[in-house]
């Protein structure tokens, strides 16, 4: 009982499709989990599942030590202490980027208006875009929206960051500004559990590496083991297609 | 996949989330239901509510005059669904004409501009006054002097403007880029609206214009104030020779009746439409 986050014989389906089948996964404090896989494997799915976004079919999800798939426990709890960044960025467009970064930590942390200004320009600021603090999303390129959605959610200081294809949707030039700020927060210690698809990057920093074959944890261990030794079929032919 | 069985922990929680259901579904009753008490505790306790049930339902006065409101109450669909025919029509014209970039058609925009500042600023209930009363008045050759039609043709020229502006936002909604994308297709303007935006915005707009209908069913019954022998009219009838307000009550009844199913028909609409929203989105 070392994880953070630990996940066991977790299944989730829609209707008779199975979606994940039988996860186990430990990711311990200042860990980097990457999941990689095809397309439709699972892997944002069971992101949804960990930020209990989606109701699982069997399985136990535990945060410090505490199971939250648990039915009587509160969600809003559990999520007040996870972050998660989408693919789509899914900023509010009604709000100016400084209120898309200070409404979860006014409203559900009960921070000050001025203390969550001060961080979220702080953190703005930091990750180059003090100068379109108070513009609206939609006037930003798609990789300034991702990195405004990245400070979003850090702006909640939280114990982990779930990350969802973050830079899917976004030009191969942009990729390289969001990754930076995940960089970052890796070596600042922060805990991630990451779905992506940029190869090199997850060598780069994670910790550990998971490949999910249609729904399962086909193969897991250090980066160098799974990108340069993988012990299966199904992960070499996977590599060999996206490297 | 047959070969799953959910574990103990599993069907646990199963347990836990069918108490959970039962508990909501025991709440909502009770709340429902004690609510729905306090309220008909409250109304016959008060100090006059002998006074007010005879006076408002009575039953046999209901009986009595239920034919004859009824009898009204035709004259109120008839209208409505002859109405709710035009105003589609109507409103759509405007909603394209004030949409519309080429300039040969500007006169048109102005006037459907000032056509739906006009009827939408102007109370319904003195539109129907002005055409019921005012265009009979007028004695023109050929157009008829039925007040019943002109009140109709007032219920049309208000709720026109109402509907137009509601297709014109839902023609504004659709985002440019599928005006581009048709265009890049080759398909002139007026192709573009007709088979792209239209069939869209219009399928965007339906619980808002069933919102409108709904509205408009209750005021057909503003006819009766040019002597129209509607249900209102009937009722008011009833109620001079008996002196009791019971047919109020029981127009009032009718008017529920009709306007529920329409009600249920837009929460049906607007819930698909959301599902259908929420389908492709993360």
């Amino acid at each position: 009982m070392t994880g953070l986050l630990e996940v066991s014989g977790l299944r989730k389906s829609y209707g008779d499709r199975v979606v994940l089948d039988d996860i186990a996964l430990t990711v311990a404090p200042h860990d980097v989990v990457c999941l990689i896989g095809a397309s439709g494997s699972g892997k944002s799915t069971l992101l949804r599942c960990l930020n209990l976004l989606e109701e699982i079919d069997d399985g136990v999800i535990r945060f410090e030590g505490r199971e939250i798939s648990d039915p009587l426990v509160d969600p809003r709890e559990v999520r007040k202490q996870i972050g998660m960044v989408f693919q789509a960025y899914n900023l509010f467009p009604h709000l100016s980027v400084l209120d898309n970064c200070t409404l979860a930590p006014r409203r559900v942390h009960g921070i000050s208006q001025s203390a969550a200004e001060a961080q979220a320009r702080e953190l703005l600021t930091r990750f180059g875009l003090g100068e379109h603090i108070d513009q609206h999303p939609d006037r930003l390129s798609g990789g300034q929206q991702q990195r405004a959605a990245l400070v979003r959610a850090l702006c909640t200081r939280p114990q982990v960051l779930l990350l969802d294809e973050i830079t899917a949707a976004l030009d191969p030039e942009l990729v390289g500004e969001v990754l930076e700020i995940v960089r970052a927060e890796a070596a600042a210690g922060m805990t991630m559990v990451l779905a992506t698809h940029e190869m090199a990057f997850a060598r780069e920093v994670a910790t550990k590496v998971c490949f999910l074959d249609q729904g399962r944890i086909l193969e897991q261990g250090p980066p160098a083991e799974i990108f340069s030794d993988p012990r299966e079929e199904r992960t070499r032919q996977f590599l060999r297609r996206v490297l | 996949m047959s070969t799953w069985q959910p574990s103990a922990r599993e069907l646990e929680r199963r347990q836990v989330r069918r108490s959970l259901r039962r508990r909501s579904v025991l709440i909502a009753t009770a709340v429902t239901v004690a609510v729905f008490a306090a309220v008909a505790v409250g109304l016959t306790s008060s100090p006059g509510w002998a006074t007010v049930r005879s006076t408002f339902f009575d039953a046999g006065v209901a009986r009595e005059t239920f034919p004859a409101i009824l009898d009204g109450l035709w004259i109120n669909i008839k209208l409505f669904l002859i109405c709710e025919v035009f105003i589609l029509v109507l409103g759509l014209a405007v909603a394209l004409a004030r949409t519309a970039r080429s300039p040969w058609l500007t006169p048109v925009r102005v006037l459907a501009v000032l056509y739906v500042d006009l009827f939408r600023g102007v109370p319904t209930v003195l539109l129907v006054l002005l055409l019921g009363f005012g265009v009979p008045a007028l004695e023109l050759q050929g157009l008829t002097n039925d007040r019943y039609v002109w009140a109709g043709v007032a219920l049309v020229l208000s709720y026109g403007a109402y509907v137009a502006e509601v297709f014109r936002s839902g023609i504004e909604s659709i985002h440019p880029s599928q005006l581009n994308s048709a265009s890049a297709l080759g398909l002139s303007r007026a192709q573009s609206m007709r088979f792209v935006v239209v069939p869209q915005a219009v399928r965007r707009v339906a619980p808002p214009l069933l919102n409108d209908f709904i509205s408009l069913q209750k005021d057909t019954a503003l006819v009766s104030i040019v002597g129209v022998f509607d249900a209102v009219f009937a009722a008011r009838d009833s109620t001079g020779y008996l002196f009791n307000y019971t047919p109020y009550v029981v127009v009032a009844a009718m008017f529920i009746a009709m306007t529920i199913p329409l009600a249920r028909v837009t929460d049906w609409l607007g819930r698909r439409a959301l599902a259908r929203e929420r389908a492709g989105a993360l």
